[in-house]
Formats: structure tokens, sequence, C-alpha cells
């Protein structure tokens, strides 16, 4: 048992630091092709983390989207910009440093008023999570409880959900959908 | 993007790889109320199948495969289906969106409609997926050769 905790805390800070050398390495990095692959990467060692957190459905989404669908769009967005990345003059950059650590500190502060992790007097277990947990099964009799919380207990906030995606391709459509049919017709005209 | 169309190690496992993506987003979408996962994640594994083939192929094969009014109507469809499974249960005497009216018991109502929200979902996120995807790769094609029939969002 004590052997157990012990591993999974092990991994968890493993797979923090993994994600603070990903993240070092993107600042760093002049390489945009690079860049968007250790992306890939950071979204992948994020869903590892949910795993060892147990939010498996949450992992999921990460892994599909952060670490697939997403990377093949910046990509594709490479495709239309230079490989590499501009070198501007930095001398800004000791500014932005004191300005991150001041806000990384300010935020680290503020953790300290949060509850512990997994502590079972959390407001966040207090509220409406027993009512879930203890009569989902009842109520809804579907064993998997966050599909019965986002699709039935909170079906009026994923259908807000599913609106947002349907408008954020509405979007991309009125923005870049139909460009090469004038780069196209264009051309038509040129022959 | 548009010139792996002759790398024959990628055309021949992207063809293997295909079907079973597919399968497991199918298996995503209707068990994604026993295990995990459900309509979103779903819809993103179904778009990845395809967006691989468009990434293998080219863009016109895959809008051959997939065209443009047919992932907007998808787009439009699952939200629509979503709301009319609440605009049903309103019209059958409950709710917005309380399933339990929807089968002979609160539990076979619930599972009927949980199901039916998460397809809806499933369609509209598989959609948006496709769109942007197509969106971005079509004008990158558009830059490096416009001539190409890019057979993108044109209808």
């Amino acid at each position: 048992m004590n052997l157990e905790i012990l591993t999974s805390d092990l991994l968890n800070v493993l797979m923090l630091a993994f994600m603070g050398v990903t993240g070092v390495a993107i600042a760093r990095i002049r390489n945009l092709f690079a860049v968007v692959m250790l992306s890939g990467i950071y979204s992948l060692l994020g869903a590892t983390l949910y795993v060892i957190l147990d939010a498996v459905d949450v992992a999921f989404t990460e892994a599909a989207v952060g670490a697939g669908a997403s990377t093949v769009l910046m990509i594709g967005t490479l495709a239309l910009t230079s490989e590499r990345e501009k070198a501007t003059p930095n001398s800004n950059s000791w500014k932005g440093l004191i300005v991150c650590a001041l806000v990384g500190a300010a935020l680290v502060y503020g953790s300290f008023d949060m509850p512990l992790f997994g502590d079972p007097s959390a407001p966040a277990h207090q509220h409406v999570a027993p009512r879930y947990l203890n009569d989902s099964m009842a109520e809804i009799g579907v064993p998997n409880v966050v599909t019965s919380i986002l699709a039935s207990y909170r079906g009026y906030d994923t259908m807000g959900e599913a609106f947002v995606i349907f408008t954020a391709a509405c979007g991309v459509i009125c923005l870049i959908g139909r460009a090469p049919r004038r780069l196209k017709k264009k051309n038509g005209d040129d022959a | 993007m548009i010139g792996m169309r002759r790398k024959i190690v990628l055309r021949v496992v992207s063809k293997l790889l295909i079907p079973f993506i597919l399968l497991f987003g199918l298996y995503v979408q209707w068990h994604g109320d026993f295990g995990p996962g459900g309509g979103f994640q779903a819809g993103v594994i179904f778009a990845a199948a395809f967006m691989l083939y468009g990434l293998i192929f080219g863009l016109g094969t895959l809008r051959e495969a997939l065209p443009a009014w047919l992932t907007r109507s998808i787009l439009a469809l699952g939200v629509l289906l979503y709301a009319g499974v609440g605009v049903a249960t309103m019209l059958m005497g409950a709710n917005f969106l309380n399933y339990n009216v929807l089968g002979a018991t609160p539990q076979g109502g619930q599972l009927v409609g949980i199901l039916l929200i998460e397809f809806g979902v499933g369609m509209t996120v598989f959609s948006a997926v496709i769109t942007i995807f197509c969106a971005f790769a079509g004008r990158a094609a558009a830059d490096v050769n416009p001539i190409d029939d890019l057979g993108s969002d044109n209808d």
C-alpha cells in the first residue's frame, strides 16, 4: 500500500519534471517544427498524468485533441509560415523573467489556501458530488459516472459546449473556408 | 503536407490503420456509458482517421470521400439532434433534456437519451475537426499550388 503511494508520487514528480523540461525547450528552440512536435509530447505527458490521477476521460480527450488533432493543425499552419522563428532582439527578457517569477510566486502563494489533494472535506467533495456518486446508478443506470454527469445531470451545459464547437467551426468556415475558391478563380481568369 | 502521396510505406500502413481507427471511434462512441469516452472523444478519433487519409492521399481525395456539404450538414445535424432530444422530452411532458420519459422505465429513457445526445456531440465534433483541418490544409495547398484541384470548402 505504502509502496503504491510512493510509486504514484514518484511518477507524478517524474511526469511534471518532464513537462517542465518540455516547456523550457519549447520556449528556447527556434525551429518551429520541433516546437510543434514538443507541444504534442507535452500533451501526451499531460494525458499520462491524468491517467495516474484516475481521470481517464480527461486523459482520453487530452491525448486525442492535444497530442493528435491540434498537432496536425499546427503542422498545417506551419506550411503557411516559415519553419524557423525569426530572432528578435530580446532586450526586455530580464523584465519578463521578473514578471513571470512574481506572478508564479503569487500563484504558488494562492495555492497554499487550497484544500490538500484528495482531501475528503474539500468543497468539491461536499456539494453535489456525493449525490452524483451515490444515486447515479439508481437514477441514471449508467456505470460511468462521468458520462451520467456530463450527459444527464449536466446535459444543459454539455449542449452549450456542443454549440460552442459548432460556432467555432462556423467561424473557421467564414474566415478561411472560402479562400481557395477566390485563388482558383483568379488563376482561371489568368489562363 | 500534400506531397506524401508517393510514399508507399505510409500509404500501405495508413490503409491498414484507418479501419481500426474508425472501429475504435465507433467503440468509444457507443461504449462511452460503460467505459471511458463518449461523443467528444469518439468524434475526434473518427475525424483523426479521415485526417490521416487526407494527409497521405491528398485533400482532394478526402473531399471526394467526404464532400464539404456533407460535413457541414453533419455539423448542424449534431447540435440539432441534441436540442431535438430536449424538445422531444418537452413535448412528452417533462423538462427540457429530462430523458426519463423517453423509455418505458426512467433508466431505459436515460440510456436512450444519453446515447442520442452523445451521438449528436460526436457528429458535431467530427465535422468541426474535419472542417477546421480542411480549411487550414486547403489554404496551405492553395499557397503552394493554386491550380491543383483542392476540392476544399467551395461548393
